[in-house]
């Protein structure tokens, strides 16, 4: 008798990839979940309905550990669908089951900020307005969009924007841009006097500006890897 | 090994960067390898004085993050090949700077140079206490006046209780130097005088620094004192205090009231 040759309903196999969260885990476990706490506590929800993969390479020595860290992930709400860089030993059946062969993938800045139980909406643009003068020693940082600053950046204050950053007056600090966009983010400013420039992680000190641009308004761009300065 | 200075004071304005800056050029004047370092983080002034500013990429915070390596954050001298000057972050508190941190930067540095010298914030917390930490030397900047005395003091007393030195049972080398002195207004005795300050601080002296308008005019343009007009009044103390330092014998000079040889001409009315 041969089940297989029968006829009857069929069962499909199919090979597919999904993206998974992998969740590296570091000694002592304390300790790195008295971090995760907090972390937690800053993005509650971050977890419902994410599939996680606990990285446990050079962590769990005992079936014990690993025990222990599944029911603490457990208990914060991380249901894991597969552990990582741990012994075969050391699983039984009642565990996730051993992944192998993940490859890395970014996961897009989007998917961290947006809370995972809002439905998804048209994506808005980000624009940080700053309606003030940035004075010395304060930062701006904007990792999700551009920057708009409607006043001067003293020497001191810094400016970090994912993409563009607009300066309605002075720039004497640092604008650094293109933190997460890259290449195609610029800096524009209506007087330039800044202590540093860069886009895409090319940068340039005030040492190596063109005095021609000094007081001038400006626009930063880069170009095949080096930094471009043109009047506006 | 480096010999490893702090240059603090527990008061604000008292002249410490400008001793660090001044100090670190006079001694890599004479051909030592030369490191200051900025531990001012939040209010980091010490790249004016060097006029670095418009050099600085990396910093200290950075480099204790491991977002830089130490060497892409050290900024050499235009003038003195061998100094070089590790600047504070401005945009950071003093949070960032980490006990492991500093031990494991500082360290570096002592391998690479002959003197390493930290320029304290004021106050007594944390980031002045981080900055006498590895201290062998400390230079207590002082003003002629009651409060500076006072907070020197104070400084003097965390220099003997905070310091690794005094972790190990040592005491730090500490020596005053007497900055903003005023020859005028020391004569008119509206200023404490230097035997006072000798006494209540009961600390070698190092050196004496006239109040000069060279001072200020050195930091506005972004030169140490020592090197920017080498034969001004406080040029020479900081160069004395420099040798003084690398352990040479130099006589101590009080500065005087300007004009010497009129008034030695017309000492006496008849």
């Amino acid at each position: 008798m041969n089940a297989v040759s029968q006829t009857g309903p069929s069962i499909r196999f199919r090979g597919r990839s999904f993206m998974a969260m992998t969740l590296v885990a570091d000694v002592p476990l304390a300790a790195w979940l008295a971090d995760f706490d907090v972390w937690l506590q800053r993005s509650p929800g971050f977890f419902t309905g994410r599939t996680v993969v606990l990285d446990l390479a050079g962590t769990a020595q005992s079936k014990a550990e690993v025990e222990r860290w599944i029911s603490e992930l457990a208990t914060r709400g991380v249901r894991l669908v597969g552990l990582e860089g741990v012994r075969p030993s050391l699983v039984d059946a009642g565990m996730p089951p051993i992944l192998r062969g993940g490859r890395d993938a970014t996961l897009a800045a989007a998917e961290f900020a947006v809370a995972p139980a809002e439905a998804r909406k048209p994506v808005e643009p980000v624009n940080l307005l700053v309606d003030r003068r940035v004075r010395s020693g304060q930062s701006i940082v904007c990792l999700e969009g551009d920057v708009t600053i409607i006043g001067s950046v003293g020497a001191g204050a810094e400016i970090i924007a994912g993409g563009s950053i607009h300066v309605y007056g002075t720039l004497a600090g640092r604008a650094i841009a293109g933190a997460t966009f890259g290449a195609s983010a610029q800096i524009f400013c209506s007087k330039l006097e800044a202590e540093l420039l860069a886009v895409d992680g090319i940068y340039r000190t005030a040492e190596d500006i063109d005095d021609a641009f000094r007081g001038k308004a400006v626009r930063v761009s880069t170009d095949d890897e080096t930094l471009r300065l043109t009047a506006l | 090994m480096a010999k490893i200075i702090t240059v603090t004071s527990g008061k604000g304005g008292v002249g410490k960067t400008t001793t660090t800056a001044a100090i670190g050029a006079a001694l890599a004047r004479t051909g030592d390898k030369v490191v200051v370092v900025d531990f001012d983080v939040g209010l980091r002034n010490l790249d004016l004085i060097m006029g670095a500013e418009r050099r600085v990429v990396y910093d200290f915070v950075n480099v204790i993050q491991g977002d830089a390596r130490l060497p892409q954050a050290l900024i050499k001298d235009k003038r003195l090949d061998s100094l070089f000057l590790l600047p504070a972050s401005q945009t950071r508190d003093k949070d960032a700077l980490t006990e492991e941190g500093v031990d494991r930067v500082i360290g570096l540095l002592a391998q690479h140079f002959d003197w390493v010298i930290c320029d304290s914030p004021a106050g007594i917390e944390r980031g002045a206490t981080l900055a006498m930490r590895h201290a062998e030397i400390a230079i207590v900047v002082t003003n002629p006046e009651v409060s500076s005395v006072r907070d020197s003091d104070r400084i003097v007393g965390i220099l003997d209780a905070k310091t690794l030195k005094a972790e190990r049972g040592e005491t730090v080398d500490k020596r005053l130097l007497l900055t903003r002195y005023d020859p005028v207004r020391a004569a008119r005795g509206d200023m404490l005088k230097t035997e006072d300050v000798l006494e209540i601080l009961s600390l070698p002296l190092l050196g004496i620094v006239p109040e000069s308008a060279d001072v200020l005019k050195a930091s506005n343009m972004g030169v140490p004192v020592s090197i920017h007009e080498p034969n001004s009044a406080p040029a020479r103390a900081y160069q004395d205090a420099a040798l003084r330092l690398k352990g040479e014998n130099i006589a101590m000079e009080l500065p005087r009231q300007r004009g010497g040889l009129f008034s030695k001409l017309l000492r006496r009315a008849a």
